[in-house]
């Protein structure tokens, strides 16, 4: 499904404030993986995953998704492949936009956004079913401005925007960092639930072990801009939370 | 009343450069002054084509086309070459008036002895009356066209393309090409209220472009601060009251005028104006 080979990313290089975010990097991520990445701040997990929306290029080496080589193609090109749940909630929506807005672009996700009015009731009607699934009570906001809301209803739905469109990859970037625990357990569940149903590629970075112990099916630890460590779905439930915390001592 | 009737008829002419504003400065938060350069080209088409006996109809995709390529070049400036918008837009401004003096031919064109589109309508007495339903008819068309564009799949990608980057690019659309749109129709509408405004007056002159920016600006700025005290969230009526504050815009200085400023000193009463919408909120929100 993605395929990274020999990634190497280097910012400001020949500059005093030179930093290789990535070095050498090859993984293999197969169809249906959850991947939890966790990682020290600044060992590369959000370079990483730049790479692979195509927010950033690599300074080195090649990426392929689903075999097509993607290494140059800008990140608005890549995202019919993928959906994305930024770090800062505010960073995967449009706050003056209503919900209804947002999830009508996020219906639009893998083709044109056309000279016609796409929101009519029956669109309003599937909106308004998707999200009084997420039992937030938001249901009926829907003409709301995005950015009323919480960082913890933004980030869900966010997430339940990367369904409104056909999605294969699922990229996470720290999506409960901002929130509150009980946010973060909705936000969470709500992720969970969506990559079971659909069946999606995923790439979860985390700072809360427990979240990391507790989720996906393969676990990677960078360090300083590498893959330290890589758990199959095998050796990462036999892990144990007390030897995860070790990692980092 | 003749004398404010006509200056409301300006400010319909004008209104049309307004919601270009409006679209640069508040939907792509771009600030692009193309402006001056672009509303003179508009004129100094339209006066060049009226007075080879062109038929409006013909003027008017022109006058647009014109308009559309400056905020075109502009746009990749900017986006292309990564040049701070203010400066792309100073650099095409710049250039532009070179352009309109060449398609002028001299430094000003009289339209007196030439149809224009204030002549369309003889309905009422008075030629002032016919004039200003044809701003108003011009202007309803345009505003319309402007709500529906803004409310399709498109126009919700144009407003999400200045509201959050990030975000457009993660659905699938490439902010460059939205930015370019924008610049393009932004400056279509510039030009378009250099089309009216060159009739309106009966000359286009060279220099009739300068600074009319802030025109624009100030008018954005009145029907802005206007939709925010109002909470106003719907997009047709925003656009009404970018029209509504450039017609207050021309109401102000007509009533400086009738309080005896010489007309000499009209942009500097325009600056002034504006100075006064920037700054008197700052003022009163430091004092808070
Ligand atoms: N745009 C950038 N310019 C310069 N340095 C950057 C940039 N993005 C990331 N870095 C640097 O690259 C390293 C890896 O950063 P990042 O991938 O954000 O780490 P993580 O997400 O694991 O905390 C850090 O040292 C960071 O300062
Ligand atoms: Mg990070």
């Amino acid at each position: 499904m993605i395929e990274l080979s020999h990634i190497t990313k280097v910012f400001n290089r020949g500059q005093a404030n030179e930093v290789a975010a990535l070095q050498d990097v090859n993984l293999q991520i197969g169809e249906g993986e959850f991947v939890v990445l966790v990682g020290a701040n600044g060992s590369g997990k959000t370079t990483l995953l730049n790479i692979i929306a195509g927010a950033e290029f690599p300074s080195e080496g090649a990426i392929q998704i689903h075999g097509e080589e993607v290494t140059r193609v800008p990140e608005h090109k890549r995202s019919r492949w993928m959906a994305r749940v930024f770090q800062n909630p505010l960073g995967g929506t449009a706050p003056e936009l209503s919900i209804l807005s947002n999830f009508r672009l996020a219906a639009l996700r893998t083709s044109r956004k056309k000279l016609v009015i796409g929101i009519n009731e029956a669109f309003k009607a599937s909106v308004r079913e998707k999200i009084a699934g997420l039992d937030m009570g938001l249901e009926n906001k829907l003409s709301q401005p995005m950015g009323s809301l919480s960082g913890g209803q933004r980030q869900a739905l966010t997430l339940l925007m990367s369904t409104m469109d056909h999605t294969d990859i699922l990229l996470l970037d720290e999506p409960t960092a901002a929130l509150d625990p009980r946010s973060a357990e909705i936000v969470m569940q709500a992720a969970q639930k969506i990559i079971q149903d659909y069946g999606l590629t995923t790439l979860f970075i985390t700072h809360n072990l427990r979240d990391a112990h507790r989720y996906g099916n393969r676990l990677i630890h960078m360090v300083e801009g590498r893959v330290a460590r890589d758990l199959n779905a095998e050796a990462k439930s036999k892990l144990k939370l007390q030897e995860m915390y070790e990692w980092f001592e | 009343m003749e004398f404010y009737l006509s200056a409301l008829v300006l400010g319909l002419c004008l209104s049309s450069m307004a919601l270009g504003i409006f679209i640069t400065m508040k939907i792509f938060r771009i600030p692009d002054i193309t402006t001056d350069g672009s509303y003179t080209l508009g004129a100094a088409v339209t006066a060049v084509l009226l007075t080879r006996q062109w038929p409006l109809a013909a003027i008017i995709p022109v006058t647009m086309i014109a308009g559309a390529l400056a905020g075109i070049l502009t746009g990749l400036v900017h986006t292309r070459l990564k040049i701070d918008a203010l400066l792309a837009g100073i650099l095409v401004m710049t250039g532009l008036y070179s352009v309109n003096l060449n398609v002028l031919g001299r430094s000003n064109i009289p339209l007196l002895e030439v149809q224009t589109i204030f002549n369309a309508l003889s309905i009422f007495e008075k030629p002032l009356h016919n004039e200003l339903w044809v701003g108003l008819l011009f202007l309803g068309l345009i505003s319309g066209l402007l709500a529906y564009m803004l409310r399709t799949d498109f126009g919700i990608a144009m407003r999400a393309t200045g509201n959050s980057e990030s975000m457009t690019r993660a659905l699938g659309i490439n902010p460059d090409a939205m930015k370019i749109t924008g610049l393009a129709i932004a400056n279509v509408l510039t030009a378009l209220s250099g089309f009216l405004v060159a009739q309106y007056q009966n000359f286009t002159d060279i220099n009739m472009g300068i600074g009319i920016v802030l025109v624009g600006l100030g008018s954005v700025l009145i029907g802005d601060a206007l939709i925010n005290w109002l909470g106003i969230k719907i997009i047709w009526v925003q656009l009404l009251f970018i029209m509504g504050g450039s017609i207050l815009f021309q109401m102000m200085l007509a009533v400086a005028l009738s309080l005896g400023v010489n007309p000499s000193l009209l942009k500097l009463i325009t600056a002034v104006f504006v100075l006064a919408i920037v700054g008197i909120p700052r003022l009163m929100a430091r004092r808070e």
